[in-house]
């Protein structure tokens, strides 16, 4: 076979996505990333405390924004996100193979992804339906409550499925009118940056999510402390100790915490509209309806 | 036809407070059955505590003690727990839903015989109005168990494609603020959602928990599926540490909330939590400002302020500033502060010596901060703990009776001009359980109910409550809600 190759690919710069921009890591560090032979296939960015706060600023400044938003809208761009992964299925299995998967099970994982974002944007205007009640007090009075979103979500990614996991955290919080910090998996990142490239392609407005990768011990317990972030999903990955940290940080400013460990994200089931209920506060609303 | 109001009909309608005195019209206790000295109630008998210790609850009315009751150490809460344990092992987890629902049924059944005998009780031991405890606390408190007490065999139905089933054992730690009403809001989910549970009232109003452990037996629940422990804050320590919980209910401060969360971290427990509060009550120019007026009353006074839902923030809309605030301190001036049991008392007396002096401190903070400070003139009885209804002006958003909460009859005023400042101001504390918005106009107020961060808003009306309606708070006021069908969530676990 030839000894040169005809054409010199172009590699990719897998840099973070924060406040819809794709900034290196202001700290300068990457992680080298190597496939199965040991080839360095991306200088993934390492990202820093200053890094993560600057995608929490952004997702606040977003978040008015988002939550404010149709829910018909919000479930047109989250049908977007659908449509420009399906574009890119080739792509992003190429990538997870890289990363070390079968091409099967790969392209499984980029299929799954796809129709997760379908099933989540189908709830855009369903699950304040489900979740909401009109309730029946006695004194006369019109009560009503429904679902908001919690605000900022900070979320830890599931170290696998790499792009599947992302996506299946992501999504139900942004649904609901979250705005959304995350953390890929610090073993398979690749695929949550590119995912960060389809965000921006379907117009997702600037700051609702925000990708970081980098290493999770480092990050973890800044995304439980931060003053500014409302909720915190914390994915597969970490041990007891570590959860226990978290939840222990995140007591700070009464955070909530949605451990979900012990998930099949392969798994059909694992999309559900409680995950979505997971990101919302009930707001109870009372008016008078005579004298 | 209407006909004007002649001179002296006029003057009697403004001036509340000079045209009419009132009698006394105390509430008879001659019924009221307390016994000298309480148990610990466990395993369906009331027993002695283990280290023998007792400590007085004090009428804060007249600073006498009225009974001494149990102080439970570790001991004691291990024996609650395992006793809370084998019933729901034992008979509670085999009882049918509707006959758990049943037992429930009688619960409030019993609450409503004995309501006049609670109220008292209730007015007795931690200082409130005989008529709130008579026509608020009480009754709502036997609403608490009807409403759920019908859940217990419907649970599937609230939570489509899931399947519910019981936690375990519950502890549940209250306030002294709604003593039996905040009893009624931790164990009428818990049972009906098939849980047993073991309950700590506040140290300084344990007396209706008692009574109500009286009703447990009298209603023949199964021994062990409701425990009441009595004693400060390491017997609720005891409770949130003990390793044989499942779940830890808990309604106080945010301070201790954050403790709790810190506590419970790494364990399997499961938690809800419903903290304090700094409501901003809002009131525009187009409200009808007299119903507004008594709204502010009643968001900041109902219950001495003791209120973690008080509205004890006020924006007043900026052209209608000086009116609002005449207004209030006239109806200010009508309140009557005094004995609980009496009829016509406004304002009862200060839970305890610790809260007025925590009060005292914030009425010194904010006048050393440079805010001008006014309060009702209104008499105060000799002895027991008393505050006078007092309102704050010229305070800024940094000021720390704005910010802070302080859990007495104290309110912080500040104006704005447009509702997006309105909106701002309000939003800008780390609390979120309640707020309220007083507007004529529609459309203002669905947007103002939606942009205020806090769980409970009020529109046009204030401290309303009901067993259907999801109570609970955003941010730094704590997680879950209780109440309604949303509040059967804290007691089940969904299954997959």
């Amino acid at each position: 076979m030839a000894t040169m190759a005809s054409r010199v690919p172009v590699a990719k710069t897998y840099k973070l996505y924060i406040g819809g921009q794709f900034p290196r890591t202001e700290s300068g560090r990457y992680i080298a990333f190597s496939d199965a032979s040991g080839a360095v296939i991306a200088n993934v960015c390492r990202a820093s405390r200053k890094d993560f706060r600057n995608a929490v600023v952004a997702a606040r400044n977003a978040l008015p924004g988002w939550a404010g938003a149709s829910a018909y809208l919000r479930g047109q761009v989250l049908y977007r996100i659908a449509e420009m992964l399906e574009g890119r299925r080739e792509q992003f299995t190429a990538e997870l193979v890289r990363e070390g998967g079968t091409k099967r099970r790969a392209a499984a994982e980029v299929d799954a992804a796809v129709d997760r974002v379908i099933h989540y944007a189908g709830w855009s205007d369903k699950y304040q339906q489900i979740f909401s009640a009109v309730n029946p007090v006695a004194s006369s009075h019109f009560n009503f409550s429904v679902p908001e979103p919690m605000g900022v979500v900070a979320i830890l990614a599931p170290e696998e499925p790499g792009l599947l996991g992302f996506v299946s955290n992501v999504m139900p919080a942004i649904v609901g009118g979250n705005t959304v910090v995350a953390l890929a998996s610090e073993s398979r990142p690749l695929s949550a940056v590119s995912f960060a490239e389809v965000l921006h392609a379907s117009v997702v407005p600037p700051g609702v999510v925000n990708v970081l990768t980098g290493r999770r011990d480092e990050l973890a317990l800044q995304f439980a402390s931060h003053m500014d972030v409302n909720a915190l999903v914390v994915g597969d990955g970490g041990d007891a100790a570590d959860r226990r940290r978290i939840r222990y940080e995140a007591a700070e400013n009464l955070k909530r915490v949605i451990e979900r460990t012990d998930v099949d994200w392969r798994s059909e089931a694992a999309a559900s509209p409680y995950r979505i209920r997971d990101t919302q506060e009930t707001k109870t609303t009372w008016h008078p309806v005579g004298n | 036809m209407v006909k004007a109001m002649d001179e002296p009909a006029r003057a009697n309608a403004l001036a509340f407070d000079g045209g009419w005195t009132y009698s006394p019209a105390p509430e008879s206790t001659d019924h009221v059955r307390i016994e000298p000295r309480y148990g610990l109630f466990i395993g369906g008998e009331f027993v002695e505590p283990a280290e023998g210790r007792w400590f007085p609850t004090v009428n804060p009315a007249t600073e006498e003690e009225i009974s001494q009751v149990a102080l439970a150490t570790d001991a004691d809460v291990d024996r609650a727990v395992q006793a809370a344990r084998a019933a729901y092992e034992g008979a509670w987890s085999k009882l049918k839903p509707l006959e758990r629902g049943k037992y429930v049924y009688r619960l409030a059944r019993i609450i409503q015989e004995r309501s006049r005998e609670l109220a008292v009780i209730e007015s007795l031991d931690g200082g409130k109005p005989i008529r709130e405890s008579r026509d608020i606390d009480i009754p709502l408190a036997a609403a608490h168990f009807f409403y759920y007490a019908g859940w217990a065999d419907k649970l599937e139905y609230a939570f489509p494609g899931r399947k519910p089933g019981p936690l375990g054992v519950a502890g549940q730690v209250i306030p002294w603020n709604f003593p039996l009403l905040m009893l009624a809001w931790k164990i009428a989910p818990a049972l009906a959602c098939g849980n047993t549970v073991v309950l700590k009232p506040a140290e300084t109003t344990p007396l209706t928990a008692l009574k109500f452990a009286e009703i447990v037996r009298d209603a023949g629940l199964p021994p062990g599926v409701v425990n009441i422990v009595t004693g400060a804050g390491e017997t609720g320590a005891a409770i949130v540490n003990h390793p044989g919980i499942d779940k830890i209910a808990f309604t106080g401060s945010t301070e201790v909330g954050r403790i709790i969360q810190r506590a419970l971290a790494g364990t399997r427990k499961r938690y809800t939590l419903e903290l304090g509060g700094k409501a901003a009550n809002i009131v525009f120019a187009d409200a009808a400002i007299d119903q507004a007026v008594e709204g502010i009353v009643n968001g900041i006074f109902f219950n001495q302020g003791h209120v973690c839902c008080a509205g004890s923030r006020l924006f007043v809309q900026e052209s209608v500033a000086d009116e609002v605030i005449e207004k209030l301190q006239a109806r200010m001036e009508t309140l009557i502060i005094g004995d609980p049991l009496d009829k016509n008392t406004d304002i009862g007396a200060i839970n305890s010596q610790a809260q007025l002096e925590k009060i005292r401190s914030y009425l010194d903070v904010g006048r050393a901060e440079g805010a001008r400070m006014h309060q009702s003139s209104c008499p105060l009885p000799e002895r027991g703990w008393w505050c006078r209804p007092t309102l704050f002006t010229g305070v800024s958003q940094s000021s720390r009776v704005v910010q802070e909460e302080i859990f007495g009859p104290v309110l912080a005023i500040q104006t704005f001009r447009t509702e997006q400042e309105g909106l701002e101001k309000a939003n800008n504390t780390p609390y979120g359980l309640s707020g309220g918005v007083w507007t004529d106009k529609g459309a203002k107020i669905f947007r103002m109910t939606r942009g205020v961060r806090a769980g409970v808003i009020w529109a046009n009306t204030f401290n309303k409550f009901d067993p259907t309606s999801p109570f609970g708070g955003y941010k730094e006021s704590g997680m879950g809600r209780e109440g309604g069908l949303h509040g059967l969530d804290a007691y089940l676990d969904l299954g997959e």
